[in-house]
């Protein structure tokens, strides 16, 4: 993929830099679960979300609920699966397989890695880890598929741009009530 | 301890332990022994303002809730059980509109229970999501 003439590799970088925040804090639901972008680079990306009251899923331990760890490991695969395809298209996840290996620390920020190991013109191949602070002793880990899918236009940035401005005409910060 | 008869009260006296559950919004729906969720379409579940189209990640939230407020109920559960695998296939794209899900316990293990859950939206029959894993049951107190 590095050697394809379709795409300057700089450039690309370039690109995913300026689309990859607004792709992760900027879509209503990552605005409500507080998500935030770190880095992408081709066929990776890094994405955490701060540990907050609103996320708990037993208020007697105060863990994080699981379905919070999935909706940032499926965040930080599509955001690598988009590094990864040719085009900046809109991604469709397939199905997704999660490992939750053990209980999130209370207090503590969850940061998700993701690496598209495989993409064909239109099928990224994603794996992915949820730790909070060592990689090495995960939460949780990912497996996803994902998918190109025509959106109404294949020009991406213009997309974003749209997505931007309904979120700002909703009112951005709908997620807070 | 298995039991399908439980009340409004009951499931909402579960719903509440669960803060994460008010984020998404969800209200059940009792229908005789049958426990379905609502998550009631919100600007806060969309992933992709665009399509415009619900977040993955909400509509898989949404689902392993279903799973274990279903669990819990069902088995009698004083602590809520914990997940330790999912898979879910995401079949159609969640439209800007109410989302069900209804849990099945597959089996009740004396450890591990193994859960399935479907999602629907304008047909029960025309699944947006489905879900399968297994959760680990609490230990018993004392």
């Amino acid at each position: 993929m590095t050697d394809s003439p379709k795409f300057d590799i700089e450039e690309r970088r370039k690109k995913l830099w300026t689309i990859a925040p607004m792709f992760t804090e900027g879509t209503p639901h990552g605005v409500a679960l507080g998500l935030k972008f770190v880095a992408v680079d081709i066929g990776r990306a890094t994405i955490s979300l701060p540990y907050n009251a609103k996320l708990i899923g037993d208020a007697e331990t105060r863990v994080m609920f699981g379905g919070a760890v999935t909706a940032l490991l499926d965040q930080a695969c599509g955001l690598a699966a988009l590094s990864a395809l040719d085009k900046l298209d809109a991604l469709a996840t397939l199905d997704l397989r999660i490992d939750y290996m053990r209980a999130a620390t209370p207090g503590e920020t969850i940061i998700a890695e993701a690496h598209c190991y495989k993409a064909t013109r239109d099928i990224a191949f994603v794996r992915a880890i949820a730790h909070d602070g060592d990689s090495e002793d995960p939460v949780a880990s990912a497996q996803a598929i994902f998918m190109q899918i025509k959106s109404g236009s294949n020009d991406y940035e213009a997309d974003r741009i749209k997505a931007s401005e309904n979120i700002a005409a909703a009112g951005g910060g709908m997620a807070r009530e | 301890m298995t039991t399908h008869d439980f009340t409004e009260a009951q499931v909402k006296s579960v719903l509440s332990r669960i803060p994460y559950a008010k984020l998404i919004g969800v209200k059940p729906l009792l229908m005789g022994h049958e426990l379905t969720l609502v998550m009631p379409y919100s600007q806060t579940v969309i992933g992709n303002p665009v399509l415009p189209a619900l977040h993955g990640g909400a509509v898989s939230a949404f689902m392993e809730l279903a799973a274990i407020l279903q669990l819990t109920l069902q088995c009698g559960y004083s602590k809520l059980p914990k997940p330790v695998g999912v898979n879910i296939d995401y079949l159609r794209r969640g439209k800007p509109m109410d989302t069900y899900a209804r849990a099945l316990v597959a089996r009740e293990g004396k450890r591990v229970a193994n859960v399935r859950v479907r999602a629907w939206q304008e047909s029960f029959n025309e699944p947006i999501s489905l879900l399968h894993g297994h959760f680990m049951a609490p230990r018993k107190d004392g």
